[in-house]
């Protein structure tokens, strides 16, 4: 029953905002709707019982991505005044295609036989995500900071080129 | 699990309100009144004297002309977003609050400890809301539509991104010797007075120190508000309450900021004789008067000079840092 109005209550925080995102013709205000869109993914992770990812999420999309976004644009040249229009005549066309997708996708995931795992969560999530960064997935690991430390190197040199 | 919901919401309602007027009465009015009495102790002045005792009314009565003020709202604001910013921060800084333990009670043998709520990934939360206090800081800068608000939100945008990461990297060194992010579980790892974090983690505490300071904007890292040249920043164009609610969040993060540092470093509420709760306050105060100490003898850094110091001194140190208790612990620990 709670859990029920809870994620009810996520769900619509984080859809209206993220209609928000989508559909504001203020370039700002579009980014600023971003922070309560991944604030309600987090209630959702959160009642997943994966506090550890709701950390992280707050503290990466929330917190910094959605910040290096507003820096980015208030930087930028008439970005901030600046009126965009980001719907076209094809907004119906788009809003069919949309309720398409959306009527297959609940009809899919309704008829799925989700497994249920019988496992128990560990007590303390945040060592077993660790562990499992170093053991098993060692190589998507170590593959994604490559990727990572690869693109800090590119951005450096862009930004050093302009001399 | 099974919750029982309207408990629980009760709960977390009743305890909201503890932490807010614990925070506003505690932190903003003692702590503005402090601030100035230190302040002038400092500078060789008197600070305030003349609303009751020695001055001890004065935030009592600067509270009460603030919640009379007006609120205006520049025309030339984006409305939504210059209400709503000053809501952010305060919200951000009171959450901190949640993860911070103030003492222990013993009830019949268990000892429990006074926190909100003891969160296995405390510190991970504690900096997740801390950095959510920027989006508001941004946001009110832009949407007040002046040119000083708007170099003041980005001023500390940029300082805070940059601060965050040293921050992180003192609070990583110290969840890796605790073996655990909970905060309580941080303050019972640490025994006796030569136990605490603040000697075996002492270059992470110094770490702590400085990027705390730049997180909460305070001398001599305050360039987001700098009175001098950006006359007060991304607040410039708030009056009344709404201003009063970014001093608000503004102190609830530096006294948070404090209470972490005590929790982590200082022992939390250890400490012989007096109860859990006044060690957690004399600690906390101490960190705190630390802060105000800085604050009134350091000039301000400039703008270059502040990012260097994250990026090539503080961020290359923590992260040596932590190598080295990784070090420590995986071969003198066994």
């Amino acid at each position: 029953m709670g859990e029920q109005a809870a994620f009810i209550i996520l769900s619509i925080i984080t859809l209206a905002s993220a209609v928000v995102v989508v559909n504001s013709n203020n370039v700002v205000r579009a980014a600023l709707a971003l922070v309560p869109t991944f604030l309600g993914v987090t209630g959702l992770y959160i009642m997943l019982q994966a506090e550890f990812v709701a950390g992280i999420q707050v503290l990466i999309y929330a917190g910094a991505i959605t910040v290096l976004i507003l820096f980015v644009i208030m930087l930028t040249e008439g970005g901030t005044g600046l009126r965009i229009r980001q719907r076209n005549e094809q907004a119906p066309l788009g809003l069919l295609t949309a309720a398409a997708l959306a009527a297959i996708l609940i009809s899919v995931l309704t008829r799925t036989e989700w497994p249920k795992s019988t496992a128990t969560l560990p007590q303390y999530t945040a060592s077993a995500i660790g562990n499992t960064f170093l053991t098993n997935s060692v190589l998507a690991f170590e593959v994604s900071s490559l990727v990572l430390l690869i693109s800090l190197m590119g951005a450096i040199i862009i930004a050093r080129r302009e001399k | 699990m099974e919750v029982n919901w309207p408990i629980e919401i009760a709960r977390a309602v009743g305890l909201a309100v503890t932490v807010f007027t614990f925070l506003a009465v505690v932190a903003a009015m003692l702590g503005v009144l402090l601030e100035r009495k230190i302040g002038g102790w400092i500078q060789s002045r008197l600070g305030p004297k003349h609303v009751g005792r020695q001055g001890l009314l004065q935030t009592v009565a600067d509270t009460i002309k603030l919640l009379q003020k007006e609120h205006i709202t520049p025309q030339a604001a984006d409305a939504v977003i210059f209400n709503s910013a000053p809501l952010i921060v305060a919200v951000a800084g009171l959450l901190d609050w949640i993860v911070i333990p103030f003492g222990v009670v013993h009830i019949g043998g268990t000892a429990i400890p006074l926190v909100v709520r003891d969160l296995n990934i405390g510190v991970l939360f504690f900096a997740a809301m801390a950095s959510l206090t920027v989006v508001g800081i941004l946001a009110g800068g832009f949407a007040s539509n002046n040119k000083y608000s708007l170099l003041g939100g980005l001023r500390s945008a940029s300082q805070m991104i940059s601060y965050e990461l040293p921050l992180a990297t003192a609070l990583i060194a110290v969840a890796m010797q605790a073996g655990t992010l909970s905060t309580v579980g941080i303050v019972k790892a640490q025994d006796g007075w030569f136990g605490s974090f603040a000697f075996s983690q002492f270059p992470a505490f110094v770490i702590f120190l400085i990027a705390a300071t730049a997180e909460v904007n305070r001398v001599p890292f305050d360039l987001p508000e700098a009175e001098s040249e950006l006359v007060a920043g991304y607040f410039s164009e708030y009056t009344g309450m709404r201003f009063a609610l970014f001093q608000l969040g503004e102190y609830a993060e530096m006294f948070a900021m404090a209470a972490l540092a005590t929790t982590l470093f200082l022992g939390g509420w250890k400490g012989p004789v007096l109860p859990g709760l006044v060690w957690f306050l004399i600690k906390m105060y101490a960190v705190v008067f630390f802060l105000m100490w800085t604050r009134w003898t350091f000039p301000r850094l400039r703008l270059d000079q502040l990012l260097n110091l994250s990026w090539k001194v503080l961020l290359p140190a923590g992260l040596i840092w932590i190598l080295l208790t990784g070090f420590a612990i995986t071969f003198l620990a066994k």
